[in-house]
C-alpha cells in the first residue's frame, strides 16, 4: 500500500469531535462537508481560521469546526467578524448565519459589510424560515406561506440577498445549493481566495418546517452564463434571476477595506506632547 | 443537479488516479455513514445509529481492500476540487438529505442502495469508456465488486419491508431553541 | 472670591454672545493665556441647538491656585449680546458684586437682571471692534478679560500670533489691535479680580487638554489597539483624538454603522488578542447592552467609556449629569457581573481609563467607564499627571495543549485565553452557558460553575487602594462620585478651613462595591452625606442596596444640567455642623 509522503490537511481535520444536533435531512450538514472540504483545499491551518456566527441553527457551525470560533448574538456576526479580521489580518476569518440572523436583525450590517469590502467570507445558509424559533417567515420567503405568526403569509416581497450584496459593493457575490457538494466547495474556495467581502447564499432545505423544499434539489441549475467583473452586467443578469441559478454572478475588483497598519513617531510621547503648554 | 459528462473515463487520466477515486469513494461513503450514525445517536434513534455504524465498518472494509489491492502503486493525492465525479458528491456517499431522526432500516438501506447503485454506475461509465487498457482492468474489477454490494443489499432489503405510512408521525411539536 | 490662604485667587467670567460672534474660540484662547501666565483654570461651554451661529456661553474660572469644577458664582458677564440668554442664564448665577458688561449695540439688559445686578457697565464692544480695520468683537472681549484677570498682555500677543497666523497678517494685526483695546478697557474693572500667581518652576509640567483627550490618551498608554467608533455627544471627540493616535501606534479604528457593529467590533478583536476599547453616551450605551452580557458571557475583555448626558432617553446631548449609573450596573440581563469604574476628575479620566483597560483585561470581563460631559469636554489646566504602570496584560494559554479548556475553573477564577493563531488552542467563544470546554451546556453543575467562576474573578481581584480616592478625616463624610468629587473637595477644603473636620470619599470603583473598604471608611461615622447629581439618588440607592450604611446617611443629589456646587455642599455641611 502506498499512500504520497505529504499529505496535505484532510476535510476531517477541520471537523470538531461535536455532534451536531441539527435535524436529519438538514442541507446544514452538506454545508459543513463543503466548508471542511474547502478548507482543506484552501491548505489553511485550523488555528489560523476563526468561523464566526449569529444565532441559529445555521449559526451552530463554529463548534463543529476544529478551528476558532465565535458564536455571538443575534444579528451580529458581521462586525464580530469584521473586529477580529481588522485586529489580524492574517487569519482567515468566515461569518456564517442564517438567512434571518443574517437579512432581518443583521440586515443593517450586511448592507455596510458589503459597503466596507472587507477580505472576509459570508456564508448565509438560506432555508427561507426561522428554524430554530419553530417556523416563522424570514425575509426571504415567499408572501404566501402560511404560518402561525403570519396566517395567510406575510404578503411582504422577500428580500433578495444577492441583488443587495451587489448594490451594496460586496467583491464576490454567488449562491450554492447545499445538495451540490462539490459546486458549493469549489465556490467557497474561489470566495475566500477573492480580495474582498465575499458573499455566498447557500440554499440550505429545512427539512422539518419546509419539507417542501426537498424539492429544490431539482429546481437548481448551473446559472446559463459565465461570472463577470462587471456589476452592471451582473446587475442586470441578478434582476432576471429565478431564485435557483448556481454559480459564481460576481467577482470585482474594488479594493478591499486596507488592512494595513504602521507605526510612527515616539510612542505616547507624541501625544502628551501636544497637551504640554 | 447532474452535470453531464460523456468524456472517457469522466477523463480520468491513469490507473494510479482512478485508484484514487476508488479508494475516495469508499472512504467517504464511510464518513457519510459515520456522520449519519452521529445524526442517529444525537436524535436517539439507536437501531439506526447502529445500522449505520455497521455499514460504515463495511465500507471501511472496502477502502483497505482497494489499497491492499493497488499494492505497489502510488496514489496521487487528490484535493477536493480534482475528484471527477459525473454530478456534484462522491458517488457511494449517502444522501443525507434523505435522512430523517424516526428513519427506518428500509430507508436506510435505501439509501445505501442507492449509494451503491451510483458505484456501480461511475465505475461501468468507466470500464466502458476508458481508452487505457489497465484502468478498464480496474473498472471492470470495481464494478463487478459493487455490483455484489448492491445485492447484498437488496438481500437485507428483504428482511426489512417498507414502513407503513405514519412511520414519520410525531405526537410532539418540534421544540423551541434559541 | 479668595479665602483665607495667602494667593489662593479665582475669577469665574463668563463670555456670551450669539450669531457667529466667536465666543467659544475667545474663552478658549482666555484660558491658553491663562496657562501661559502660570495661572490654572478650566473652561466650559453652554450652547443653543443650532449648528452654527447660535447662542453661546463660554464659562470660565480662572485661578492661581489649580481648580477642577467651577465656583458658586461668576464674577464677571460680559455679553457681547443678549440673544436667547434665556437658555442658560440658569448656569451663570451672579454674585452680588459681579460686574456685567454689557454692549450696547447687543441689546437690552434682561429684566432679571437689570433688577439684582449692582454693577453693570456699558462697553460699545462692536463699536470698538468695527474702528480696528478688521476687527472682531471676540479679539475685544478677549482683551478686556485678559486684562481683567491680569494676565500679562505679551502672552497674548504671541497666542494671537500662533493661533491667527495661519491666516495672514492682516488678521493678526487686526486680532492684536482689537485685544490691545479690549486690555485697556479693562481698566474699568479696576484691577478688582486680578488674579496674582506664584511663579511655577520650570519642572513642573502642565498640560491643557479635554477629559476625553485624556481618556484616549489612558487607553493608548494601556495598550488599546482598536477603537470601533460610532460617533455620539459627548463622546465623539475620544474616537477622534483615538483614530490619528490609534494609526500612529500601529493600531486602527473602523467607524461603525451604529453601537450594535461597535461594541460587537471591539468583541471581535478583543477575541482575536487586541486589546480593544470604544466610546458612547447613554442612549448608545442602552444599544449596547445585549452584547456586553455576551462580552460576559464568554470572557472577552472590552472597556466601554460612557460619557454621561442628560437623560433619560434623548434627553439633553450637551448637558452633564450622572444618571448612567443604574444602566452600568444593572443594565445587562441575567446574573452577569462585570467593572464598572468612574473618574473623579478630569485628569482622572486619564487614570481611570488606563486602569479600566488593565482590570478589564486581567479579569477578562468588560468594563464600564463612567465619565460625563462636564469631564469629558471641559478643558482644563492640570499638572502633569503621573505615569500610571496599568497595561493591558491578560493571562494567555500555552500552545500546544491538547485537550485545551477555555474556561477552566482557577482559583482566581481566571482561565487562560487562547488567541487565534495560538495551536491546540481552538475554542467557540459562546453567549450561550458552557462547559469548561466552552461546548454549551444547560446543565445546573455547569451553570452553576461558570456563574461561579465570572463572578469570583472579579469580586476576589486586588484592586488596592484605587477603589475610592480618600480625603481628610474626620466624623463627617461625604460619600460622592464622578465629577461631584470636585465641588465636594472645595467645599471640604472650605470647611477645614474654618476648622471643621469632613471626611470625603469619591468612590472610583462602582462595581464591584468594595463595602468592606467603604463600611471601615464609614466607621464612627456621625453623619454621612451621599451627593451627586441625577434626579433620584442613583448612587446613593445603590450603596443602600448592597450594604448598611449608618442611621445618619442623607442623600442630597438633582438632575442635570446646573452642576453640583461647592457652596451648596459647604451650606449642607454648615447645616449639618450646626445641629
Amino acid at each position: 500500500m502506498n499512500i504520497a509522503p505529504s499529505v496535505p490537511p484532510k476535510a476531517s481535520d477541520f471537523r470538531s469531535q461535536l455532534k451536531p444536533v441539527w435535524c436529519p435531512g438538514c442541507g446544514d450538514y452538506h454545508v459543513l462537508l463543503s466548508v471542511t472540504k474547502a478548507l482543506a483545499e484552501l491548505g489553511v491551518e485550523p488555528e489560523n481560521v476563526a468561523m464566526i456566527s449569529g444565532i441559529g441553527c445555521s449559526s451552530r457551525i463554529p463548534a463543529y469546526l476544529n478551528t476558532y470560533g465565535f458564536h455571538g448574538v443575534h444579528g451580529r456576526a458581521l462586525p464580530l467578524g469584521t473586529g477580529l479580521k481588522v485586529a489580524r489580518p492574517e487569519l482567515t476569518v468566515l461569518v456564517a448565519g442564517g438567512d434571518g440572523d443574517g437579512f432581518s436583525i443583521g440586515g443593517n450590517h450586511f448592507l455596510h459589510a458589503c459597503r466596507r469590502n472587507i477580505d472576509i467570507t459570508y456564508i448565509v445558509m438560506d432555508n427561507q424560515v426561522y428554524g430554530m424559533t419553530k417556523g416563522q417567515p424570514s425575509p426571504t420567503t415567499a408572501p404566501d406561506w402560511d404560518s402561525a405568526l403570519s396566517p395567510g403569509g406575510t404578503g411582504v416581497r422577500p428580500f433578495h440577498p444577492l441583488v443587495i450584496a451587489l448594490a451594496s459593493g460586496a467583491n464576490f457575490v454567488a449562491r450554492a445549493f447545499s445538495g451540490d457538494i462539490k459546486g458549493t466547495t469549489e465556490t467557497l474556495v474561489e470566495a475566500v481566495r477573492h480580495p474582498g467581502f465575499s458573499f455566498v447564499e447557500v440554499l440550505s432545505p429545512c427539512v422539518t418546517f419546509r419539507p417542501e423544499q426537498r424539492e429544490w434539489k431539482s429546481a437548481v441549475h448551473a446559472a446559463p452564463v459565465d461570472p463577470t467583473t462587471d456589476p452592471a452586467r451582473a446587475a442586470r443578469r441578478i434582476m432576471t434571476d429565478d431564485g435557483f441559478n448556481i454559480g459564481v454572478l460576481y467577482r470585482g475588483t474594488r479594493d478591499a477595506y486596507s488592512l494595513s497598519r504602521s507605526e510612527s513617531g515616539d510612542g505616547v510621547a507624541q501625544f502628551e506632547e501636544a497637551f504640554a503648554i | 443537479m447532474t452535470v453531464r459528462n460523456d468524456e472517457a473515463a469522466f477523463g480520468i487520466a491513469n490507473e494510479a488516479e482512478l485508484l484514487a477515486h476508488a479508494h475516495a469513494i469508499e472512504q467517504d461513503a464511510v464518513e457519510r455513514y459515520r456522520m449519519l450514525a452521529d445524526q442517529m445517536e444525537t436524535h436517539n434513534n439507536m437501531e439506526l445509529a447502529k445500522l449505520f455504524a455497521e455499514l460504515a465498518g463495511h465500507e471501511e472494509k472496502h477502502a483497505a481492500e482497494i489499497l491492499a489491492q493497488a499494492g505497489d502503486i502510488e496514489l496521487p493525492v487528490l484535493k477536493s476540487g480534482d475528484f471527477k465525479w459525473s454530478d456534484g458528491d462522491s458517488p457511494e456517499a449517502a444522501d443525507l438529505d434523505q435522512a430523517h431522526y424516526k428513519m427506518t432500516p428500509w430507508h436506510a438501506l435505501q439509501m445505501a442502495l442507492r449509494a451503491e447503485q451510483r458505484a456501480f454506475a461511475f465505475f461501468d461509465h468507466v470500464a466502458r469508456t476508458a481508452l487505457d487498457a489497465r484502468m478498464r482492468a480496474w473498472a471492470e474489477e470495481f464494478r463487478e465488486e459493487e455490483a455484489e454490494h448492491v445485492e447484498l443489499v437488496e438481500r437485507l432489503l428483504e428482511k426489512h419491508p417498507e414502513p407503513p405510512e405514519g412511520w414519520d408521525e410525531d405526537d410532539d411539536a418540534p421544540v423551541w431553541q434559541d | 472670591m479668595s479665602s483665607n490662604q495667602l494667593s489662593r485667587t479665582s475669577v469665574s467670567i463668563a463670555l456670551t454672545g450669539s450669531g457667529g460672534a466667536g465666543v467659544m474660540t475667545a474663552g478658549g484662547l482666555l484660558l491658553e493665556a491663562a496657562g501661559k501666565s502660570q495661572c490654572y483654570g478650566l473652561q466650559t461651554r453652554s450652547v443653543g441647538p443650532q449648528i452654527r451661529g447660535g447662542e453661546s456661553a463660554a464659562l470660565l474660572r480662572l485661578a492661581d491656585f489649580p481648580v477642577e469644577n467651577h465656583s458658586d458664582a461668576f464674577d464677571i458677564l460680559l455679553a457681547l449680546d443678549w440673544n436667547n440668554f434665556s437658555r442658560f442664564s440658569g448656569e451663570i448665577p451672579l454674585h452680588d458684586d459681579a460686574v456685567v458688561i454689557t454692549d450696547p449695540a447687543g441689546g437690552a439688559v434682561p429684566d432679571d437682571i437689570a433688577e439684582t445686578a449692582r454693577n453693570i457697565i456699558e462697553v460699545p464692544v462692536k463699536q470698538i471692534a468695527d474702528e480696528v480695520p478688521g476687527g472682531r468683537v471676540n479679539m475685544v472681549a478677549l482683551g478686556l478679560l485678559a486684562g481683567a484677570a491680569g494676565l500679562p498682555q505679551a502672552h497674548l500677543a504671541d497666542l494671537i500670533a500662533d493661533k491667527l497666523g495661519a491666516k495672514g497678517a492682516q488678521a493678526v494685526e487686526a486680532g492684536t489691535a482689537c485685544v490691545q483695546v479690549g486690555y485697556d478697557h479693562s481698566a474699568i474693572l479696576e484691577g478688582a479680580f486680578r488674579l496674582s500667581p506664584q511663579v511655577l518652576d520650570d519642572s513642573r509640567q502642565r498640560w491643557l487638554l479635554t477629559g476625553n483627550e485624556a481618556a484616549g490618551l489612558g487607553a493608548i498608554r494601556a495598550g488599546v489597539r482598536f477603537a470601533a467608533a460610532y460617533p455620539i455627544t459627548p463622546a465623539t471627540e475620544i474616537l477622534e483624538w483615538l483614530a490619528p493616535a490609534l494609526a500612529k501606534s500601529g493600531g486602527t479604528l473602523v467607524q461603525a454603522e451604529d453601537e450594535l457593529a461597535s461594541i460587537n467590533m471591539i468583541i471581535g478583536a478583543s477575541y482575536g488578542g487586541v486589546p480593544a476599547l470604544t466610546a458612547t453616551s447613554g442612549p448608545g450605551l442602552a444599544l449596547m447592552t445585549e452584547s456586553i452580557g455576551l462580552a460576559t458571557a464568554a470572557e472577552v475583555p472590552i472597556v466601554v467609556i460612557d460619557v454621561m448626558r442628560g437623560g433619560p432617553s434623548t434627553g439633553m446631548p450637551t448637558k452633564s449629569e450622572q444618571s448612567d449609573l443604574n444602566i452600568a450596573v444593572y443594565g445587562l440581563h441575567g446574573d452577569a457581573p462585570h467593572l464598572v469604574a468612574a473618574p473623579i476628575s478630569l485628569t482622572d479620566c486619564l487614570f481611570t481609563t488606563q486602569w479600566a483597560v488593565h482590570l478589564a483585561e486581567a479579569m477578562q470581563a468588560p468594563a464600564i467607564v463612567l465619565s460625563d460631559q462636564f469631564l469629558g469636554q471641559a478643558r482644563m489646566i492640570v499638572d502633569r499627571p503621573a505615569d500610571v504602570a496599568f497595561m493591558a496584560n491578560r493571562s494567555r494559554a500555552e500552545p500546544r495543549q491538547t485537550d485545551f479548556a477555555r474556561y477552566a475553573l482557577t482559583a482566581d477564577g481566571v482561565s487562560p485565553m487562547s488567541v487565534p493563531g495560538m495551536t491546540g488552542g481552538q475554542y467557540t467563544a459562546d453567549g450561550l452557558e458552557h462547559a469548561i470546554t466552552g461546548t454549551p451546556s444547560s446543565r445546573a453543575q455547569d451553570h452553576v460553575a461558570q456563574l461561579n467562576k465570572r463572578q469570583s474573578k472579579i469580586e476576589e481581584f486586588d484592586y488596592g487602594n484605587h477603589w475610592a480616592e480618600i480625603d481628610g478625616e474626620g466624623d463627617f463624610v461625604i460619600l460622592t462620585w464622578g465629577s461631584t468629587a470636585a465641588p465636594v473637595r472645595e467645599a471640604a477644603s472650605r470647611a477645614r478651613a474654618q476648622g471643621i473636620h469632613v471626611k470625603t470619599i469619591a468612590v472610583r470603583l462602582l462595581a464591584p462595591l468594595k463595602i468592606e473598604a467603604l463600611l471601615r471608611e464609614l466607621d464612627g461615622a456621625r453623619r454621612v452625606l451621599v451627593i451627586e447629581q441625577n434626579d433620584t439618588g442613583q448612587f446613593y440607592r445603590y450603596l443602600r442596596s448592597q450594604c448598611d450604611l449608618p442611621s445618619d446617611t442623607r442623600a442630597i443629589h438633582h438632575p442635570g444640567p446646573l452642576p453640583v456646587r461647592p457652596g451648596e455642599i459647604h451650606g449642607e455641611i454648615m447645616k449639618e455642623h450646626r445641629l
